[in-house]
């Protein structure tokens, strides 16, 4: 379960400060996939990028599983870490590592013994079906199958929750959905809690069991996907399904 | 016609010994360069405002020595150097002479070239290592050193052209070398001959140093193929 509880977050510029995150208390709980949903700069990223800790919040907590770990430094930080996958929307795959390399990264830099590390790599990519793949580069591969190397790469330290930031942005359709439908499965199948970062409305109804809504760095509504897209209390949802019918249209 | 065979016969063994005195000298002075410019380009890179530990003290004052350095003329440095490479060597002569005065001023030039080079590292690449819990050495090891390798090597193989141009000054400290004799038998006896054949024979080994470089460097690129 991770708590998000009353976060903000000022960047501090020489043309003054720029509030990113303002009041943000979330409760995503075990096994969700939770979506949160704004347009581009509403502080969709830095919200996610606070629960590794990517990002410090200014002011507030994040509690994962009951346990304070706003202010984890060093070895707890790290381990902290691990057991939570993080996926990016242009995948970031290192390119001059072959996919087994980069899926082993994670266990590599752990300590984890090698031949143990590419026994699970390859496990890893036999579950992403690029078992076949695993001595090529990543400029080798389409931007589906990259995807899906860095999710590989994301479930090598078997995490319980998964982040991904705008993890289909960059692909079209047909191979946003597989990839949408390989998230699912690993939720299903691992239990592992999602957190879906998108602008994308369809996304959002394609896998999400909840989302929020956020705007300007304010969270302006939380609920059940279909009745937070389908009846949109606030302003900014109400503009994004109705841009989303535009989109469509 | 111009009597090659005679040339040769005259010349051989002098210009053998010239292009392995600058070899030597360039290669032992380029290796030296980056034992020490590859830490001082990692603390440049790491210690930047948007690096992985920002600090501005240590990266002031390494960038400061970095670029005092880089400025002062080699010609004025292998003079100035002279009691330092003697304490370092025994000699401030020969080629061992020569090393130490080219390592001092192509250290900087390799600090910059790895700084360089460190800097095009995706960030995106360093905050997906950050997001699996990569400390901050493994980052430079795994990430920083590894996504550039390319560009390091590239970054080198200029270093090394550099240096064996700057290695025809070290004649003045009568370390030999193919420099040397073009200006001792071509410029101050006027053997157009020999000076004409010597800077051939620099021109012909940079081609092939920086043709080695580049495709070294594109066989090690996995990014395009």
């Amino acid at each position: 379960m991770i708590e998000l509880d009353h976060l903000e977050k000022v960047y501090l510029a020489r043309e003054g400060s720029h509030r990113a995150l303002h009041d943000v208390s979330l409760t995503i709980g075990e096994g969700e996939i939770f979506g949160i949903i704004g347009q581009s700069g509403a502080g969709k990223s830095t919200l996610v990028r606070c629960i590794n800790l990517l990002e410090r919040p200014t002011s507030g907590r994040i509690l994962i599983d009951g346990v304070d770990v706003t202010n984890y430094q060093g070895r707890d930080l790290r381990r902290l870490r691990e057991g939570i996958g993080m996926i990016f929307q242009n995948f970031s795959l290192f390119q001059q590592r072959t996919v087994l390399d980069n899926v082993m990264f994670p266990l590599t830099i752990r300590g984890e013994k090698k031949d143990h590390a590419k026994k699970r790599a390859l496990e890893l990519l036999d579950v992403v079906e690029l078992a076949d793949k695993a001595h090529r580069y990543p400029s080798e591969l389409s931007g589906g199958q990259q995807q899906r190397v860095a999710i590989a790469r994301a479930l090598a330290n078997n995490p319980r929750i998964m982040l991904c930031d705008e993890a289909t942005s960059a692909l079209d359709t047909r191979t946003t959905v597989s990839v949408l439908n390989l998230l699912a499965k690993i939720n299903k199948e691992l239990g592992v809690t999602l957190v879906v970062i998108t602008h994308s409305l369809a996304v959002a109804r394609h896998i999400c069991d909840r989302v929020a809504v956020i705007d300007e760095g304010v969270i302006v509504e939380e609920g059940p996907t279909r009745q937070v897209l389908e009846n949109p209390q606030s302003e900014a949802a109400r503009e994004l399904v109705s841009f989303d019918s535009l989109e469509v249209k | 016609m111009f009597d090659f065979s005679a040339f040769f016969a005259q010349y051989g063994n002098l210009f053998l010994q010239g292009t392995v005195d600058t070899l030597i000298m360039t290669c032992v002075a380029t290796i030296l360069a980056y034992v020490i410019g590859i830490p001082l380009g990692i603390l440049l890179v790491v210690t930047s405002p948007n690096g992985l530990r920002p600090n501005r003290i240590v990266s002031t004052i390494v960038g400061w020595i970095v670029n005092i350095g880089r400025s002062v003329p080699f010609i004025i440095l292998l003079v100035a150097l002279i009691p330092f490479t003697r304490f370092i060597v025994g000699t401030s002569l020969g080629v061992p002479g020569a090393v130490v005065p080219l390592v001092v001023t192509a250290a900087p030039f390799a600090a910059r070239m790895v700084e360089q080079s460190l800097e095009e590292t995706d960030g995106g690449l360093v905050e997906a290592a950050q997001s699996f819990g990569a400390s901050n050495w493994q980052i430079v090891w795994k990430v920083y050193l590894k996504e550039t390798l390319p560009s390091l090597v590239r970054g080198a193989a200029i270093t090394f052209v550099t240096l064996f141009g700057y290695s025809a000054m070290a004649g003045t400290v009568g370390a030999g070398g193919l420099g040397d004799i073009a200006i001792r038998y071509g410029y101050q006896r006027f053997q157009t001959d020999v000076m004409i054949f010597a800077v051939l024979l620099c021109v012909v080994l940079v081609i092939v140093f920086q043709a080695v470089g580049d495709v070294a460097a594109r066989k090690i690129d996995k990014r395009r193929r």
